[in-house]
């Protein structure tokens, strides 16, 4: 979101465009004083650092160890197709944002919706309440509880152990499936929110006239309920997928981006190559990278809420 | 606050407005006033190094009338607070007038151009020969002038459970003389006293610079004669490309975890192992030998949380054996960090003044007693007020005389990295020490720029 937010707003900002019309004289322009500052700040902090962040992508800047930094025009972009580290974190940022995001919190996210609209109130206010609960918790604070819950010596093993069920290691074994989960059980709410209004948006009459014509629980969920939230959907595929695309502090937090980068996803890399490796320049460049990833899957939703079903 | 694709533009920020605070007026030195940052602990129960400063500044006060000291915490784990000071250091109007540089990083700031020499300073200030010689050259810059004055520093040698000896039928005043020894006492716990971990190594890139340090390092740096460096040629001013003492410690780590000697991989690979080796395995006698560092007992301190006073009764100290017992039989590494002053500071002068009462031989004992330090001043080290303080603190200073300090150029920490990935290829079984060595050199010659010389 943060990423892409400000291109859009600088595109619409009336500011400085308002003075470059003459024809509307004078008045334009007193009228668009008191929009200055806003301006001014916006261009200073948004920007401005956007610019920057252009720019340095294509220097060689350093956080330390460097007396001068130079311009190195696409160096720092193919040196990151050339590195496998990089290309790796790419198809792990893919395998996470389609697991958890796509699949896991959307298609969860709604099944709750449509299933808390026929449960009784008490079941539908502890669902929610729950759900959301996993969703204001803090970033960290709900690594390390489903860091606790991975572990070896974990909930999720006990469980098993009780079942008489093989465990494992999961941080360890199939780090990028639990960090998947760990996704989709923080951002679950999200999806389920914004379906609950989309559905209660359906005429009743609607659906009451198909199930009138016979049609079965997955036909109208097929035939006029999808399609009628189909904008729902797009919107919240952007978002989720957006928030996915730049989640560290639960990978952080669990796993690390290990073991040995097998759940490094590009937020992870790229925090590696900026601040542990102190290259800014090369950091950056995998940021705009990012940006480029999110910027394509906006595409595919932004089509998709065009498309008429 | 999470570092993710925002917080490129997030620095960004912060360096405009860096920048932009410095256009406006407003002064950021006042000539009476030394600003010293530091680093302050992220555990808020914590206050050794504010209680420290806080009766130096008194010191200073009452010895310096006029003049004023302005403490400036940063609170923030490591790698967080490098990336803070370097920010700071970037411009006149931020930059204090002293600063708490850790030795890991200290290169990369000279060259940088952040800091700025003490060799005029140190030349009239007759304590510094009071410094041990290796110690001085903790925080000497390619260009051979000195940045920093050493706060301290720490050791590193093998921990052993002597409970789990007895069991085993070792000795409890266990000196092993070769690598082989640690393995063959490790190799005899586990067949003697089945179910606890035998051996613990830092391995892989999860505890990070641990592993390089602590069992890496250790390793490699007495694999020779101890005089020449293995990881860094001064001469050519060219990092080693592998070799065969690099094979040799990489051989031992696969050892450990090939043969189940060490914890279960997947245990050693966890983020968190550190903690456990302090807080659970050692105090609850589940580990039989740790090759860590001299800083331990501070978990163990009362109100710590992890408080365990009996552990010298319960744990002996041996120093890492060189690889066959070639002189000088001992190994061990050392870091710790130094105070120096900012290239853009304002009131130099007055921050070397600052440094002098940290300095003065009771401040400094005073302050590697509270801290676990190691000292680096031999009148200190000499002092039995000193040697008695703690358990276990006169072993780790005598390691001082055979200790290595790291090179720690501006590429170390990229060299660093690719060790630890070396290290965890053979950790797993994922590769064989040929194949993690050669991807090693690969990576070597990409962090430095091709500056590898073969030995």
């Amino acid at each position: 979101m943060t990423t892409t937010a400000p291109h859009t707003d600088l595109g619409k900002t009336p500011g400085p465009t308002a003075p470059s019309r003459p024809r509307r004289g004078p008045g334009a322009l007193v009228r668009a004083l008191p929009l200055t500052p806003a301006v001014v700040l916006l261009l200073l902090f948004l920007a401005g650092p956007i610019a920057y962040c252009f720019y340095i992508a294509f220097t060689d800047l350093q956080l330390t160890g460097q007396a001068q930094d130079s311009f190195v025009g696409f160096e720092n972009f193919t040196r990151a197709f050339g590195d496998e580290a990089f290309l790796n974190a790419v198809w792990l940022t893919l395998v996470f944002t389609v697991l958890s995001s796509l699949v896991g919190q959307n298609t969860l996210g709604l099944a709750l919706a449509a299933l808390m609209r026929r449960a009784s109130k008490p079941v539908r206010t502890l669902t929610g309440g729950i759900v959301v609960t996993a969703w204001v918790l803090p970033e960290v604070v709900a690594g390390f509880l489903l860091y606790a819950f991975f572990r070896r010596e974990g909930t999720l093993n006990a469980i098993l152990d009780w079942l008489h069920l093989p465990s494992q290691n999961w941080l360890f074994t199939l780090p990028i499936l639990a960090v998947s989960f760990a996704n989709v059980w923080r951002g679950t709410a999200l999806s389920m929110l914004v379906y609950s209004a989309a559905l209660n948006e359906i005429p009743k009459e609607i659906t009451e006239a198909a199930e009138v014509d016979g049609a079965g629980g997955w036909r109208r969920m097929w035939h006029i309920t999808l399609p009628m939230i189909r904008r729902s959907i797009g919107t919240n595929l952007m978002l989720n997928t957006l928030q996915t695309l730049s989640v560290f502090g639960l990978i952080w937090v669990m796993t690390r981006g290990g073991p040995g980068g097998k759940s490094q996803t590009l937020p992870l890399f790229m925090y590696e190559q900026a601040f542990q490796n102190s290259l800014i320049g090369y950091g950056t460049a995998v940021a705009l990278l990012l940006l480029l990833v999110g910027s394509l899957f906006s595409l595919v939703y932004l089509r998709l809420l065009r498309t008429e079903v | 606050m999470r570092p993710t694709a925002a917080s490129t533009p997030l620095l960004a920020l912060a360096l405009a407005a860096t920048a932009l605070t410095a256009c406006g007026g407003g002064s950021g030195s006042d000539p009476d006033t030394v600003k010293v940052s530091f680093k302050q602990s992220t555990d808020n129960s914590i206050k050794v190094m504010d209680t420290y400063l806080a009766d130096i500044k008194k010191q200073f006060e009452k010895a310096h009338p006029g003049k004023k000291v302005e403490l400036v915490p940063i609170k923030a784990p490591d790698s967080e607070y490098y990336t803070k000071l370097q920010q700071m250091l970037r411009s006149p109007k931020t930059a204090p007038d002293l600063v708490y540089e850790d030795t890991f990083l200290i290169n990369s700031d000279i060259t940088s151009g952040y800091l700025k020499p003490l060799d005029p300073y140190l030349a009239k200030w007759p304590d510094w020969n009071r410094f041990i010689d290796t110690a001085k050259a903790a925080a000497k810059g390619e260009d051979g002038k000195t940045y920093g004055v050493p706060d301290g520093t720490d050791t590193r040698g093998l921990w052993f459970d002597k409970g789990i000896f007895a069991k085993a039928g070792l000795p409890a005043d266990w000196q092993p003389k070769t690598w082989k020894d640690v393995l063959t006492a490790a190799r005899t716990i586990k067949q003697k006293v089945p179910g606890v971990i035998p051996l613990n190594v830092y391995t892989g890139k999860p505890v990070g610079e641990a592993a390089t340090m602590q069992t890496f390092e250790m390793l490699l740096y007495g694999t020779n004669d101890g005089r020449t460096d293995p990881l860094y040629d001064k001469n050519s001013k060219k990092w080693v490309a592998g070799g065969q003492g690099f094979k040799d410690a990489l051989a031992f780590v696969e050892t450990v975890y090939e043969e189940k000697l060490g914890p279960d991989v997947s245990d050693a690979l966890d983020p968190n192992v550190m903690t456990r080796v302090r807080g659970e395995w050692l105090p609850k006698g589940s580990l039989g030998i740790a090759l860590d560092g001299s800083w331990l007992p501070q978990d163990w301190l009362p109100g710590s949380g992890h408080e365990w006073p009996e552990w010298p009764e319960k744990l002996g100290l041996a120093a890492m054996p060189t690889q066959h017992g070639q002189a000088p039989g001992k190994v061990s590494m050392s870091g710790g960090w130094t105070w120096s002053i900012p290239a853009k500071a304002g009131n130099p002068d007055l921050a070397f003044e600052f440094i002098k009462t940290m300095q003065t031989k009771a401040n400094a004992q005073k302050w590697y007693v509270a801290n676990s330090g190691i000292a680096v001043r031999e009148d200190v080290a000499k002092d039995p007020g000193y040697a008695t303080a703690q358990p276990g603190i006169k072993f780790f200073t005598d390691l001082v005389q055979n200790t290595h300090y790291r090179p720690a150029y501006p590429a170390y920490p990229k060299v660093s990295t690719a060790i630890q990935e070396a290290m965890e290829g053979v950790t797993t079984g994922d590769m064989s020490v040929d194949e993690a060595t050669s991807d090693y050199v690969d990576a070597l010659k990409d962090a430095t720029d091709n500056q590898v010389v073969e030995r």
